[in-house]
């Protein structure tokens, strides 16, 4: 058995000593994403091993070093920062295929840059994964917003930039105004920031500062995409796929929702908070979003842009598990950052195979491309049912606990905003996959005055396609073959995801 | 050897400086100053060390005994403002030899090292003194060579910046000796520790009040503490790349640690704060500052005064940690001075070397520079965002520091104005990286390497240390919070 | 109040804020610098009539003396004139140079060329 003095730096440490080497191998592509593949795939195993000695109730900590006196860079190891760095290296390795044939098919330029930014925000949502207390997850929070910039503004066009103006301005604003000011507010009114099982704010902080304390947190927490803030993230949209992959799944707006999630469980506890009155808005917000979000998202005809408002409504599930303050249902919470991350990578490899092979980017024009593209589409369909929450996949697990815990708490409030978007999003994904399948396809030349990768078929008048590059191919079905797997062996992440709340 | 380190610290930079205009020669010149700065440095190392194990060094210059000969004191905070000001004096002059040669006529090379000297020499004077007068002195000493220093750019604008900042500093400094002559003439000594012994029986005089006044006015003018920043904009933006680097790490920074000691020392017995009103009004122009100057460096297009006002702005900061007249305020005013020092000096270095090698400084010249200079735009990035605070930088430690210091007192306005700042900085920030990463380079722009080697060295050790001193702050904040609880129980 | 007692401090006050306000309404250089002049002499003549003493004589030690003038302001305002001498001089080098640049001495002058310089 390898030490946690070791594990822990070390999976920190990986993709960081990864970047390093594939800015190294710049020059050579091959060898560049050799490293890559090898990084993503020894920190996987890396993590693995930390699970039985989790389930078996061990919380490693391991102190880095001291950054402020009595304040310390520490990492450990427990239940839900274990799904969530499990989620994000296993998709890491996904992703990192996925990429291989979506940017040497796109003929993207700087791709060194971009596999090194990737490796560095892995290096920092690991690192939020796996933070001990506030100070270090604000500290790999705020490593994982600025190295996710350059991949946000990959394309380096006028648009490119402004979005990635957006995404950056947001996440600092929120982050520097409300996290910075709760996370010393805490340390003033506790004289620590440590997550501790069942939270230290009890008996510190009382009456209606716990809610303005609660809002400053989840607010400041801009990557979970709680409405108001959620605007960076169809900005960030103008990012290649493989991006939009990190941002949706991987790591970004994960990271947002875990950190929420984190602070409820590990810094207010969920008993403390059900007894203050004054944070019970956060269901009320969380469930507005929910609402809000889809309805946006049944409006876009750009197909990534109505995967963006799905995110944004999806998180808010996560959101508000947590804010139902049910023990059920913050295990939910936890299954919906895997079953979501799952999902909504799926979703988005579809979308960006969809571009690279037949340079169409609209709803609307999606008729009739499940026959040329039927891996890509039947993939798009299994992650279009988890998003719903139907059997067998997923999906269906998280939302059956988290309805579990509204009924249990009697919170009829969130029960009616999952019903209500449940069928929402099923009006936004079906008539997706319907198009995709049922509908002919149309005789109309669309976007593929582009020099795509296929020169041969630039000047058909419907641009003749098939499936996409191959590993993208692999990738998708390796991440929807995920979503029903995670069905059928749910019980395994919810023997974790049940340690959280002692049960 | 070691009872005299107070005296040789300041001695051996002012003997230098005369002989510096009898070597006449540039190289010569240079090696000599090379070697007087890092001496200083390794001194004021000493001298800290000194401090944090034994306390208190008092020196009396010329066996005059206290208070009737001139002391020079040594306590925690003084001994950190001359490692400040020597460390930055002796990193910067490597770099120094390649952007004066090329900034400065060649046969005024030697007058720019004298200057130098005589700065420095006047700069740590005044941190290690404990005579009120003799500070006066080693004030004019540095303002004088300032002057001269920024006067030598090749910049015609230097001059009238230059010229308006000797009327603005010889009124401030005139305003510190009418103050002290008020102290004396209440008091009868010019001795900081006796003063300070002395002081609180005269205190409810309108004298001193008046005193005070003159005192907080004169040195205020001297940090550019807003509005009476008006002269460093300008001054900051067409000196010599190494004097901007230099002056903005170090001059206004020992006019924080003369009101420091004027405040905490001299009126230690006296409740400056309250009683007299003075907390609330620096505290007010703090954070105006603090806003205002931010935004106006939103709106610079030359980058060198754009770091400029932000300066003013961080000075702002410093300020403001001194009205919260806490422990932690004070430490958090105290660190700042020694981060601000470390994140500044490497950004106007940076500048320099982007000012050697593409000729200017201003922001549509920089398109594209990411890729044309690509270690010193690093260096850039890294340094600016310490600026806006991120954590690991120096910039957090700072803020973290300050922020906690306002939200015990529960003063929720200037608790908000400290991130409010942050993200103006985050603005200009990145208004200078996107250009820089994000913009093509111009068509036909000349053909341009990476800075000399000489250059790129100071200016990352700058840059790690304002990593290493982010990451690991427990040193810096230990010294700091010292030096903050002296001041505060009163007389050393 | 005793007029004479006070009539030095009052000396300076005028003095004080007549060469102040020299500096701050003359546009022209070199008035400004001797505006900055009278400024300083005002705290000069501050200093030394600090340290006279009613009665006493000039600070020598002498047979049959016994008040004297205390003679530490006199000392330190011998080093401000130094200091102000030393300002003056660099003042005037410096309003030379900035005729030379710009061929005049008058503020508004040079500003007007600076913002010129800042255009191109």
């Amino acid at each position: 058995m390898i030490g946690f003095e070791f594990v822990l730096p070390a999976i920190l440490g990986l993709p960081l000593v990864g970047a390093v080497l594939i800015f190294y191998f710049g020059f050579a592509p091959n060898a560049r994403e050799t490293v890559t593949l090898l990084t993503a795939g020894s920190l996987f195993a890396l993590v693995t091993t930390l699970i039985d000695p989790v389930m078996a109730g061990e919380r490693p900590e391991v102190v880095l070093f001291e950054m402020l006196p009595g304040l310390a860079l520490a990492l450990h190891a427990e239940p839900l920062g274990l799904i969530f760095a499990l989620t994000a290296s296993f998709l890491w390795i996904v992703t990192s295929v996925y990429s291989i044939g979506y940017m040497r098919g796109h003929h993207e330029k700087n791709q060194t840059r971009f596999y090194v930014f990737f490796a560095i925000s892995i290096t920092a949502a690991i690192g939020v994964a796996v933070a001990a207390n506030l100070l270090t997850l604000f500290v790999f929070y705020e490593v994982l917003t600025l190295s996710t910039f350059p991949l946000v503004a990959h394309h380096g066009s006028d648009k490119a930039k402004r979005g990635a103006r957006v995404y950056l301005g947001i996440l600092m604003t929120t982050s520097i105004l409300f996290l910075f000011v709760a996370i010393i507010w805490t340390y003033l009114a506790t004289g620590t920031t440590d997550f501790t099982p069942g939270g230290i704010l009890a008996g510190k902080v009382s009456g209606p500062a716990v809610g303005v304390l609660l809002a400053l947190f989840a607010f400041g927490i801009g990557k979970a995409a709680l409405m108001p803030f959620h605007r960076w993230l169809p900005a960030a949209m103008v990012a290649p796929t493989p991006v939009s992959a990190l941002l949706h799944a991987v790591a970004v707006v994960k990271a947002g929702v875990f950190s929420v999630v984190k602070v409820i469980v590990y810094i207010f506890g969920i008993d403390f908070l059900a007894g203050e009155p004054s944070g019970g808005w956060l269901v009320w917000v969380a469930g507005f979003t929910i609402v809000a979000a889809s309805l946006v998202a049944l409006r876009q005809d750009n197909l990534k842009r109505r995967l963006a408002y799905s995110t944004i409504s999806q998180l808010s599930y996560v959101i508000l598990a947590a804010a139902i303050l049910a023990p059920i249902s913050v295990v939910g919470a936890a299954m919906h950052i895997a079953a979501h991350a799952f999902g909504k990578i799926t979703l988005f490899f579809a979308a960006g195979s969809i571009m690279v092979a037949s340079h169409k980017t609209e709803v609307s024009q999606l008729d009739g491309i499940g026959r040329r593209m039927p891996w890509t589409m039947g993939a798009f369909a299994v992650g279009a049912v988890s998003m719903i929450g139907l059997p067998p996949t997923v999906g269906f697990v998280s939302k059956w606990l988290i309805v579990d815990g509204a009924v249990a708490t009697g919170n009829w409030v969130a029960l009616g905003v999952i019903v209500l978007s449940t069928l929402l999003n099923a009006a936004y994904f079906l008539p997706v996959v319907h198009a995709a399948f049922f509908k002919p396809e149309e005789a109309l030349p669309h976007g593929d005055s582009h020099s795509g990768d296929e020169e041969a078929h630039g000047h058909s008048v419907i641009h003749d396609h098939g499936e996409s590059p191959l590993p993208s191919v692999l990738a998708l079905t390796i991440t929807a073959a995920g979503t029903v797997i995670l069905f059928f062996t749910a019980d395994a992440p919810l023997a974790l995801a049940r340690l959280l709340t002692g049960g | 050897m070691t009872p005299h380190l107070p005296v040789l610290q300041v001695v051996i930079p002012l003997m230098a400086a005369p002989i510096c205009v009898v070597l006449r020669q540039a190289t010569a010149a240079w090696l000599l100053a090379t070697g007087v700065t890092w001496s200083a440095f390794a001194i004021s190392l000493m001298l800290l060390s000194q401090v944090m194990d034994g306390g208190v060094i008092s020196y009396e210059l010329g066996g005059w005994v206290a208070p009737w000969g001139i002391e020079y004191r040594v306590d925690p905070v003084s001994a950190l403002v001359l490692v400040i000001v020597s460390a930055i004096g002796s990193v910067v002059m490597p770099y120094a030899k390649k952007s004066v040669e090329a900034e400065i006529a060649e046969d005024r090379i030697y007058l720019f090292y004298t200057m130098y000297l005589l700065c420095l020499t006047g700069l740590l004077g005044i941190a290690i003194t404990g005579d009120a007068f003799n500070l006066f002195v080693f004030l004019e000493v540095s303002s004088l060579s300032t002057y001269v220093l920024i006067a030598l750019s090749h910049e015609r604008r230097a001059l009238t910046a230059a010229y308006r900042y000797l009327i603005m500093g010889t009124i401030g400094a005139t305003f510190y000796i009418i103050g002290v002559g008020m102290m004396y003439m209440m008091t009868g000594t010019l001795n900081m520790a006796d003063l300070a012994q002395r002081l609180p029986e005269v205190a409810e005089t309108r004298t001193i009040l008046v005193a005070l006044a003159f005192l907080t006015t004169g040195i205020s003018l001297k940090l550019a503490l807003f509005p009476l920043h008006v002269w460093l904009p300008n001054a900051y933006a067409f000196a010599p790349s190494v004097v901007t680097a230099f002056l903005a790490a170090t001059a206004t920074k020992v006019a924080v640690y003369v009101l420091i000691r004027i405040f905490f020392t001299v009126f230690g017995g006296v409740d400056v704060f309250v009683g007299l009103g003075a907390g609330k009004a620096l505290m007010l122009l703090a954070l105006v500052g603090m806003v205002a100057a931010s935004v106006t460096a939103v709106y610079q297009d030359n980058v060198k005064r754009l770091l400029a006002y932000s300066s003013v702005a961080q000075i702002g900061y410093m300020i403001l940690g001194i009205s919260l007249v806490s422990v932690t305020g004070l430490t958090g005013g105290i660190i700042h001075i020694f981060n601000h020092a470390l994140m500044k000096c490497a950004l106007f270095l940076v500048l320099g070397a982007v000012s050697l090698r593409l000729g200017t400084v201003r922001l549509q010249d920089m398109a594209g520079l990411g890729r044309r200079m690509p270690l010193t735009m690093a260096a850039f990035v890294l340094a600016g965002l310490s600026l806006i605070g991120v954590p690991l930088t120096v910039g957090f430690v700072s803020k973290w520091t300050l922020l906690q210091a306002a939200l015990e007192k529960d003063l929720w306005l200037v608790a908000a104005a400290i991130p409010v700042t942050s993200l103006i900085a985050v603005v200009y920030i990145w208004k200078v990286v996107e250009t820089a990463y994000f913009r093509p380079v111009p068509h036909g722009a000349a053909e341009i390497s990476e800075a000399p080697a000489s250059m790129l060295v100071p200016i990352w050790i700058m840059v790690f240390a304002c990593l290493y001193f982010g990451i690991d702050a427990t040193w810096t904040l230990d010294v700091a919070r010292s030096a903050a609880i002296l001041l505060l129980g009163g007389a050393p | 109040m005793e007029f004479p007692g006070l009539f030095n401090y009052w000396v300076a006050v005028v003095l004080m804020m007549a060469g102040f306000y020299i500096v701050i309404a003359q546009g022209n250089l070199i008035k400004k610098v001797v505006g900055l002049n009278i400024f300083q002499v005002s705290v000069f003549v501050f200093y030394i009539s600090m340290g006279k003493v009613k009665g006493g004589t000039a600070p020598i030690l002498d047979e049959g003396i016994q008040l004297y003038s205390n003679p530490l302001p006199h000392v330190l305002i011998l080093t401000a004139i130094v200091v102000g001498v030393a300002t003056t001089a660099l003042a005037l080098a410096l309003v030379v140079r900035i005729r030379d640049a710009f061929e005049t001495i008058e503020e508004d002058e040079t500003d007007a060329l600076e913002a010129e310089d800042e255009a191109r």
